[in-house]
């Protein structure tokens, strides 16, 4: 439960020292996007803050969000994140079982009424559908949601299932799932997208409510500015080729391995925010550009929905000589341009899909 | 060390990789903030992590800016490397956790980076500290 420790005061009985401290605070301010001159504010913020409760909630999911965030690279920064809040409830991770688990849930709720934080993984069957498709204790995952956040001072959706619905959303969405925010609208609601979301994003939101008390500044998707505030083809390290039109046209030609823009590969890149470019995977290893494959575009909305993942999504409604050759000319206007472009063949992808049956496909194979 | 270490991954550096170029922007910014330590005595601090590094760029980075003459090593949630670069009062702060993962890499231009400091705190309970040494030692016991 949430102890009237100071999460300076909790670091310190986990042996961190002064020292230790501040670099728990440099790296923090990494992980929140914020200048590295941010640190002793940080430091100020974190010592007097009080260890506040969390109560993780995974309805349709795939244990993809937590394994990002809890298999990353243990002990972590992240780790201490997770350490410094009182996490009361995550069914996958809490040794308690069956209904010792939903009383640790329901005593956090009533000890810490107004104040605990609701974190979300995964999608939920929303009003009219068959609650049936995803319950956890015999309760459906709505109610139990309504239940939690009524005392909640936020809700972080973590994911792109709870964020916008995701996978179990996709088409023809045969649970009738539902994103966090389509319920939830009388409390504060903020989406950490992904498909997983990088695991410092998710701890870097966490750490930020933890340092300032407040929400953070939301783009219009209701996602961190800090981290969702710029294209992944704004910050692409690849940018410079498809400014001067040097295009990969296959995995493995020249382009590619002389490193080219992915665009034609069907890089979601100028349509998609997310931080991989400069927070990237893997202990800061890579991310997927980097590695040679197109950005899938996995922390946008209906990004299932949105056509091959393989085709450049302009292709089929434009001129690509001419786009490429203006993109040669004025690579940045023509950033913005692709992302519209994007945008609209997204859109006439979704309108346009059809359900496929098992027999169409068996056809196909 | 990391897990990922043991991975051989053998990196091929592009040829067309004097074109990303994002490490001499750096390099631009270390001269201003040279120029800034010098004038005004205010440090500057960039998060190398925060930077749309192509592959090699860092490492381009790192190995123009060369070694010092010093090195320190700081044992407080994992290990801190701090060296000094081969341009005076330019550091690299290499922050570790406990498995030797980098978890974040500060460029700092200062005298010396506040993290080598004595913390204010640690200060004002040295004497104590040192008081109880001197009780211990005045009692006849072993210190401690």
């Amino acid at each position: 439960m949430a102890t009237s420790k100071t999460l300076g005061e909790s670091l310190r009985e986990h042996g961190v020292s002064r020292r230790g401290f501040l670099k728990f605070c440099a790296a923090t301010a990494t992980m929140m996007a914020l200048p590295p001159t941010m640190a002793p504010a940080i430091a100020a913020a974190l010592e007097k803050a009080r260890r506040p409760s969390v109560i993780w909630l995974s309805f349709q999911e795939c244990t993809g969000c937590i394994e990002s965030l809890t298999r990353s690279h243990s002990p972590t920064v992240e780790n201490l994140i997770l350490d410094v809040v009182s996490l009361d409830y995550q069914h996958t991770l809490q040794v308690a079982s069956g209904e010792l688990a939903e009383e640790a849930r329901l005593q956090a709720m009533r000890e810490n009424h107004g104040s605990y934080l609701v974190i979300v993984d995964g999608s939920l069957p929303g009003p009219g559908s068959n609650m049936g498709y995803s319950t956890v204790a015999g309760h459906s995952n709505l109610d139990i949601l309504l239940e939690t956040v009524e005392g909640a001072a936020a809700v972080i959706a973590v994911g792109t299932c709870a964020a916008f619905g995701g996978l179990p959303r996709a088409h023809p969405n045969p649970t009738g799932a539902v994103a966090v925010q389509d319920i939830i609208t009388n409390k504060p609601v903020i989406n950490v997208s992904g498909c997983p979301p990088i695991p410092t994003v998710i701890s870097g939101v966490l750490a930020q409510f933890l340092t300032f008390g407040k929400l953070p500044e939301l783009d219009a998707y209701g996602r961190p500015l800090a981290f969702f505030g710029q294209s992944i083809h704004d910050r692409c390290y690849r940018r410079p080729f498809y400014d001067k039109g040097l295009f990969a046209e296959t995995f493995d030609d020249e382009g590619a391995k002389a490193g080219w823009c992915l665009y034609r590969l069907g890089c979601k890149g100028p349509s998609t925010y997310n931080a991989c470019a400069t927070m990237r995977w893997n202990a800061g290893t890579s991310w997927p550009v980097e590695s040679g494959h197109p950005c899938l575009g996995c922390s946008e909305p209906d990004f299932w929905d949105a056509g091959s993942f393989y085709q450049a999504l302009s292709v089929p409604t434009v001129d690509s000589t001419q786009t490429l050759g203006l993109a040669a000319a004025a690579g940045v206007v023509i950033g913005g341009a692709a992302a519209a472009l994007a945008k609209h063949g997204k859109t006439k992808a979704v309108a346009d899909r059809e359900p496929v049956t098992v027999e169409q496909l068996e056809q196909k194979l | 060390m990391s897990a990922l270490d043991s991975i051989a991954i053998a990196v091929e550096v592009p040829r067309l990789a004097q074109e990303w170029g994002n490490a001499l922007p750096i390099l631009h910014e270390i001269r201003h903030g040279l120029e800034r330590l010098a004038a005004t005595g205010e440090p500057t601090l960039i998060d190398l992590r925060a930077i749309p590094f192509g592959p090699g760029d860092e490492a381009r980075l790192l190995e123009r800016l060369g070694r010092g003459e010093v090195e320190a090593r700081i044992h407080a949630l994992g290990e801190t490397l701090i060296r000094e670069t081969a341009i005076p009062a330019v550091w690299l702060v290499d922050f570790l956790n406990a498995e030797g993962e980098r978890i974040a890499l500060h460029l700092q231009i200062d005298r010396i980076p506040g993290l080598l400091m004595t913390q204010p705190e640690d200060l004002a309970e040295a004497p104590a500290r040192l008081d109880r040494l001197l009780k211990e030692l005045a009692g006849g016991g072993e210190a401690a």
